[in-house]
């Protein structure tokens, strides 16, 4: 029996040490999670990291095969999908092509005991057709929409059973770029609305950085990391995670000090760096394997000959590419010993400037709080 | 260039005779071989012969149970065989495939053999164990025996169709009406039957004309009874009498209009969409 504090919020979803094994592979291994009541939480890893058997064993497409499942403090180990108080959206729609967008957005009423009257049923399809924006589009075949009408038929569909948790899987993923990020925007506003828990299954870290408070971070059927998207990009606890979520440098090395926090890692060409190590990783021992990581926006860049205040690190190097991004410039730099090194400059500080251009002598610095040290796992 | 030659000679090869056939059905003379003018005299003559219409009919009875039986089972089967996994079904694929391919005359002679086998043994047995005074019931080659030598032809046919047919459906489609509340055989009759319909079709159509047609299968099994195909055959040894070409065409017409009837059936459907 668990007890449950008065400051926590309401579980929603709960696994307890789920594993999930299919004859000899492993898809979830030993997963203990929750997910608060009306949350944006989010599965993120690449393909067959077992995000999505996490999600279809809270739809109960599968059954773990050791642990629990718990929707709402009960176990539903052993309940079949069509008695979980749970709706999901699919990653190809999966909309029934017999049935027009109507009928499509009805069916989840129609299979319920006692059924809704058919005036209720065509005034709740019609209500939830205005919240998805596709009023008037009722009597439309399925196959005549575009993607996203289609998404967002997908979405009333499984919104109109007003479900304690929508499970959405990649549901952007066979949208093109512009229409994502308006789908992006467009979901969280509507789980800011509905106020029910939904759970995102995706590969995109992007996706999931702009749209989830919590996202967990799998890898091989084991969490690697779960927290905000800020803890997650500013504290990974591993170099998965932090080449996972966003764009970072990495410098390998072997760890020469460790003081709590602090480690001292010497790079390969000789070069002594030191980073501040996550709250939740594992300390590092002297001699292991370890890796700097610096995030491109945390290095300044600055002619060659300039002097640079505050900074912990200096490199030089010379200019390779240079990206115009709008709001942002992106260098390659290439550097003797440390490989070629990202640099993120805001368009603010280089306006005193043109910039650099492909070929300038440049040095590249960074101040001591902006390196972290990382384990290489 | 040599292709379309090509081509228009196997057409030719193929539907001359049986425009030969359309043709001499209508002859007004008394011989196959002979065109005298044309007439309809010889469809009268057809229609009005008692043997052919009890053949017809019988045909008829048989076919439609073939198709009702093979359509139901082959998509029972289809289902099942859909969620099997690993060597039984590779086993069950391997024996579905065999059975399409087993020419007509071995599943006859075969057939014979097993039924006339069992009820030798089971004819005694019944006589035995029946009370006094009733007559035992009989066992004996007739309706039943050309049906079920039929069926496990069609049945295959259908199951191929329809195994097909599933293949290509989304699975997410199954699971989202699951994940929508609907139990499992609400699901199947909402989702995968409106999916899998067509194929059944094109399974019960198909066994219907492969049942209405065969000959061979029917030959061994059929006992007393005469099928359509069996009476066109033993009238064939009299002689081809143009009102044997009257009966061909009068199938053939047959067989074009229900295929037809199904394409429109099934172009109609898909355009219509369906919604409650």
């Amino acid at each position: 029996m668990s007890v449950q504090s008065s400051n926590t919020q309401e579980i929603d979803i709960e696994f307890r040490a789920v594993s999930k094994r299919f004859e000899d592979v492993v898809a979830v291994e030993n997963v203990s999670l929750t997910v608060a009541r009306g949350a944006f939480f989010s599965f993120l890893g690449p393909s067959g990291c077992g995000k999505t058997t996490s999600l279809r064993l809270i739809a109960g497409f599968d059954q773990p095969t050791e642990g629990e499942v718990f929707i709402g403090g009960n176990s539903v180990v052993g309940v079949p999908s069509h008695k979980r108080p749970v709706n999901m959206v699919f990653q190809q729609y999966a909309l029934f092509p017999h049935m027009d967008v109507a009928a499509n957005i009805g069916y989840g009423l129609r299979q319920r005991n006692p059924k809704p009257g058919k005036a209720d049923i065509t005034k709740r399809v019609d209500e939830t057709l205005e919240m998805v924006r596709l009023g008037g589009y009722g009597k439309r075949k399925v196959w005549e929409l575009s993607g996203g009408q289609q998404q967002r038929v997908a979405l009333a569909r499984a919104l109109i059973n007003r479900p304690t948790c929508l499970l959405l899987d990649e549901p952007l993923a066979a949208l093109d770029r512009k229409l994502r990020r308006e789908m992006q925007i467009e979901l969280q506003t509507l789980q800011r609305d509905v106020g029910i828990t939904f759970i995102l299954v995706t590969h995109d870290q992007e996706e999931a950085l702009s749209m989830s408070d919590t996202i967990c971070i799998m890898r091989e059927g084991k969490i690697i990391q779960s927290g905000s998207p800020r803890e997650l990009y500013d504290e990974p606890v591993s170099k998965y995670v932090a080449d996972f979520v966003g764009k970072t440098n990495f410098f390998s090395g072997e760890v020469v000090d460790s003081n709590g926090s602090s480690v001292s890692v010497k790079s390969v060409s000789g070069q002594v760096f030191v980073g501040l190590q996550a709250k939740g990783a594992v300390p590092l021992a002297k001699k292991s394997k370890a890796s700097i990581a610096v995030r491109p926006e945390m290095i300044s860049i600055s002619a060659a000959d300039e002097t640079t205040q505050n900074s912990d690190i200096v490199i030089q190097g010379r200019v390779m590419n240079r990206i115009f991004l709008g709001e942002h410039s992106e260098y390659l730099i290439a550097t003797e010993g440390f490989g070629d090194v990202l640099v993120l400059t805001p368009k603010v500080l280089e306006s005193h400037s043109k910039g650099f251009a492909p070929g300038d002598q440049v040095s590249i610095s960074w101040g001591p709080e902006a390196a972290l040290v990382l384990g290489d796992t | 260039m040599t292709m379309r030659i090509y081509a228009i000679a196997v057409f030719l090869f193929l539907y001359v005779p049986i425009g030969i056939i359309v043709l001499f059905s209508f002859n007004a003379g008394r011989h196959a071989s002979e065109l005298r003018g044309l007439s309809v005299q010889w469809y009268g003559k057809a229609l009005s012969n008692a043997f052919v219409g009890d053949a017809f009919f019988t045909s008829l009875t048989i076919a439609l149970s073939v198709a009702v039986l093979s359509s139901l089972m082959g998509t029972t089967a289809a289902l099942a065989l859909q969620r099997m996994k690993g060597k039984m079904r590779v086993l069950f694929d391997g024996l579905i495939y065999v059975s399409v391919m087993v020419p007509g005359i071995v599943i006859g002679i075969a057939t014979l053999v097993a039924l006339v086998t069992v009820f030798d043994f089971l004819n005694p047995l019944l006589a035995a164990l029946w009370p006094e005074g009733i007559k035992p019931p009989k066992l004996s080659m007739g309706y039943a025996s050309v049906i079920a030598a039929h069926t496990l032809f069609t049945m295959s046919l259908v199951i191929i169709l329809v195994r097909a047919r599933i293949a290509g459906m989304d699975r997410a489609l199954i699971e989202a009406s699951m994940d929508l509340y609907a139990t499992p055989w609400r699901t199947f009759y909402q989702v995968t039957l409106p999916q899998i319909y067509p194929a059944i079709l094109a399974g019960f159509l198909l066994s219907f004309t492969f049942s209405f047609d065969d000959f061979i299968i029917s030959f061994f099994v059929a006992g007393a009874n005469t099928t359509l195909p069996i009476y066109i055959f033993a009238s064939i040894r009299r002689g081809i009498t143009p009102e044997v070409n009257a009966i061909g065409t009068m199938v053939l017409a047959a067989s074009l209009f229900l295929l037809m009837a199904t394409q429109f059936l099934l172009r109609n459907k898909k355009n219509r969409g369906t919604s409650e």
